[in-house]
């Protein structure tokens, strides 16, 4: 939250000297407030007064790295308020308790889903190791190398700082969960040696508070909450709770990213995990913990994250024009269609394993689904022939057959009408039934 | 400083809107916190989850688990029966796809004769859904809401073509619910319900269908426009958006890829009904946490799953 332009004169030297060139402090703190000069122009800011400032002028939620992921770093609780920026990480459960063989089997399915969705890479990006404070050293690091080899970012938590140290030193560990109210500082230590982001728990919100203000005091920001073994309504109050204390009150202690454990919240239970998922995706969950990742978990969750993690200013477009498919030359069939991200993607994919060569036409139409624009008139048999015709599509397409997508078949005659000389078929209704449609019309 | 968390209530709430009568009655609304956020106060009424069949019947080609979950019910009634009886279930939801004149054409008198045998056959609150054909489905739900007088039945929905004869019909002939249907859009969400108050069908009578899209799928309108109809209702205490939100999740899901793509066409996606119910439970979950007070999903494990999540957050 940004300081009152009143807050900021009261630690200004309230000399009125001018080397800022402003006739008095009050004046300069009113500009530093409206973000229109930097603090930094007043030559006599004592050193005492700017750590306060920078404290006050940090953002309200810290962004922790984790490898090549950023998370947090959040200035509203909701999407259309602005945008949301750090999307959720998923990350697979193993405990260093599991048979290898399960172990194994659960790591071999997580890393087969691996697959590509609007430009967006979609897999399990992180392995939550976790690892009892009964355990060896060695059998941890065991279960962390085998985590470690599928080249994923690794969680491990561990709240016994001799054995956290010991893993961490034989593996490459990026986050080092476990630190609560009795051993944050050992296991403090040993985060920070190795650089390693902490995540911190406590029995209740205060004491969770406490240590993490007692953290920060020992000079460690770089660090991330963890909601393990509550029960689901208490781990989603606290997920909410701490967000908002972030962004609505102003409580910085509590301004980091969340990993919420469903593994120990649903043991066992894939379908609850998955629906607990998609709820803390919408609510500030940062890093969701599953006990399984599979396509079906996968297709749902990662599709409802990105588009929840789209920026709501920016429609989702991609550019008007011909788009060959499958090697389409002049004499390939023409296809119509929006230049809706999600609608091209779906199409084109569809196309492709259909092996059929089409020429893809997309249209300029404001980034809507096929619906959507037909709806709003921007996909109309006018736009349709308007766009045929600025593209020259005649000349460079020698086919005059054009698909229509079904859901606009009302459009049929229109364009007919519009487009002499061109076979208009109409197409299904839903893209994955083109494969056969084409196969078909072959 | 210690922290002490700040409940946030707000001094208006959801309506309460009843469906039903009897001990299953369900009463939709009610609460004066954003969604779920029981932690803030106790849940006056819990979100509903309400199972959907149709008077024709599920293709279950490469879903076993709905097929042996209604392996001998031949007809409606007895489907609805079923349906009423899985696990976590607060009303049943009837979808006319056969009264469609693009597909079987069912006639009105038919589909009267099915809605009364359902109606007789459940004992949890009964929700009427259309064939999406504006002039079918007005008389269709005229028809239906007449037999069904004194049950308090849904019917989804009026929209804004169709709002004054659905309305007349539905809400104020026959005394059932109206379900207000728009597009997705804040706007034309609070334009109906002014329209349909105007007409004098009561605020308490009405639910918002404000449509829904699969996760993945432009979800993020959804989830937008349920945040700004709750804080619409709640912080700026707008009236005419404080009516509760049922959302159809099922249709939406049960036609996206993901769920119909069979098994043997993708082999790496692995079982086609798993990947089903997910779409169908991660869809709901996502509606519930943005506002809906209740959705409609087809498979009984989804209502499983999504009621228990609902307990456990209550
Ligand atoms: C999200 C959404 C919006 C978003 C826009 C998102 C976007 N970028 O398009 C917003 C909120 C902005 C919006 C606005 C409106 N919307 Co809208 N919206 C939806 C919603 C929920 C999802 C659309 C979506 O993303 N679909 C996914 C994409 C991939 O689908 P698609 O483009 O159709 O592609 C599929 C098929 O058509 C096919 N296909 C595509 N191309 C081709 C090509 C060929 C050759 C073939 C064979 C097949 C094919 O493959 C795809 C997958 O199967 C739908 C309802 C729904 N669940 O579908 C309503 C819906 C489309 N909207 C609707 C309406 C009415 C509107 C508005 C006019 C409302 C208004 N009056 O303001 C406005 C119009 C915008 C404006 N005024 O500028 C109606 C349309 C009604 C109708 N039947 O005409 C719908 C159906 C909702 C409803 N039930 O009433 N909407
Ligand atoms: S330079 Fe600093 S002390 Fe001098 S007037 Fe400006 S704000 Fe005040």
């Amino acid at each position: 939250m940004a300081l009152k332009g009143l807050d900021i004169f009261k630690l200004t030297p309230k000399t009125n000297c001018k080397d800022c060139g402003n006739p008095t402090c009050m004046a300069f703190a009113m500009k530093v407030a409206q973000g229109a000069v930097s603090i930094d122009k007043c030559p006599h800011m004592s050193a005492d007064a700017l750590a306060k400032l920078s404290e006050a002028t940090e953002p309200p939620m810290k962004t922790i790295s984790i490898g090549e992921h950023k998370l947090g770093g959040e200035t509203v609780m909701l999407r259309h308020e602005k945008t949301l920026v750090n999307k959720n990480l998923f990350s697979l459960y193993v405990c260093a308790d599991m048979a290898d063989a399960d172990i194994d089997a659960k790591i071999a399915e997580a890393v087969k889903v691996d697959y590509e969705r609007i430009s967006e890479r979609m897999y399990v990006e992180t392995i939550f190791v976790n690892v009892e404070e009964t355990q060896t050293a060695d059998r941890g690091i065991a279960v962390a190398k085998k985590a470690a080899a599928t080249g994923r970012d690794l969680i491990l938590r561990c709240t016994k700082p001799e054995l956290a140290k010991e893993i961490a030193a034989a593996v490459p560990v990026k986050v080092l969960v476990g630190a609560n109210a009795s051993n944050y500082e050992a296991l403090n230590a040993v985060a920070t040696e190795k650089g390693l982001v902490l995540g911190v728990s406590g029995k209740d919100l205060g004491e969770l508070h406490d240590t993490i203000e007692k953290l920060e005091a020992a000079g460690n920001k770089n660090l991330i909450i963890y909601l393990g073994g509550t029960s689901i309504k208490e781990a989603f109050a606290a997920a909410v709770q701490i967000r908002r204390a972030a962004l609505k009150d102003e409580d910085r202690t509590f301004g980091y990213p969340a990993i919420v454990n469903l593994e120990r919240l649903a043991p066992g239970d894939d379908n609850l995990q998955a629906s607990l998922a998609s709820l803390f995706t919408l609510r500030y969950g940062s890093i969701l913990v599953m006990g399984r990742m599979t396509y079906a978990d996968a297709l749902p969750l990662y599709g409802l994250r990105q588009n929840i993690f789209t920026d709501p200013q920016k429609p989702m477009k991609v550019e008007p024009g011909i788009y060959p498919i499958n090697g389409a030359g002049e004499n390939a069939v023409c296809a119509v269609t929006v230049d809706f991200a999600l609608t091209y993607f779906v199409v084109s994919g569809e196309m492709e394993r259909s092996g059929v060569p089409v020429n893809l036409l997309i249209s300029d139409a404001g980034g809507y689904s096929v619906l959507t624009s037909w709806a709003a008139g921007k996909f109309s048999a006018g736009s349709i022939a308007k766009f045929i015709e600025e593209q020259q599509i005649e000349s460079k397409i020698k086919s005059r057959t054009l698909i229509l997508p079904g859901k606009v078949a009302v459009l049929k005659g229109e364009v007919e009408a519009k487009l002499p000389g061109w076979n208009i078929v109409v197409g299904p209704n839903e893209a994955i039934q083109l494969v056969r449609f084409l196969k078909d019309y072959k | 400083m210690p922290f002490t968390a700040k409940p946030r209530t707000f001094n208006a709430a959801i309506n309460e809107t009843v469906l039903g009568t009897g001990a299953k009655a369900v009463t939709l609304g009610g609460q004066n916190v954003l969604p779920l956020y029981f932690f803030d106060n106790t849940p006056k009424n819990a979100p509903a989850v309400g199972i959907e069949i149709t008077d024709t019947g599920y293709d279950a080609t490469g879903l076993p688990a709905l097929a042996a979950f209604y392996d001998g019910a031949a007809t409606p009634a007895e489907r609805a029966k079923k349906a009423a009886s899985a696990e976590g279930v607060s009303f049943v939801c009837l979808r006319f796809e056969g009264a469609d004149p693009g597909g079987l054409n069912k006639s009105i008198a038919d589909c009267v004769a099915v809605a009364k045998d359902v109606l007789n056959a459940i004992d949890v609150p009964l929700v009427v859904a259309g064939c999406k054909n504006i002039e079918k489905d007005a008389e269709l739900f005229s028809a239906v809401a007449e037999v069904c007088q004194g049950k308090n039945v849904l019917f989804l929905s009026a929209r804004e073509e169709d709002y004054k004869t659905v309305g007349a019909s539905v809400g104020l002939a026959y005394g059932q619910k109206v379900g207000a249907e728009s597009a997705v859009d804040i706007n034309l969400a609070k334009q109906l319900n002014v329209v349909m108050t105007q007409l004098g069908v009561s605020a308490q009578s009405i639910v918002m269908n404000l449509g829904a899209a699969a996760a993945g799928y432009g979800f993020e309108y959804v989830a937008s426009t349920l945040d700004r109809v709750k804080a619409a209702a709640l912080e700026q205490n707008d009236t005419m958006l404080q009516m509760p939100v049922m959302t159809p999740v099922s249709v939406e899901t049960w036609s996206v890829k993901e769920a119909i793509m069979a098994e043997a066409d993708m082999p790496e996606w692995g079982s086609q009904e798993e990947r089903g119910i997910r779409m169908e439970t991660v869809t709901a979950s996502a509606c519930l946490a943005s506002g809906a007070e209740s959705v409609i999903l087809r498979h009984p494990a989804s209502v499983k799953t999504i009621a228990a999540m609902i307990a456990a957050l209550l």
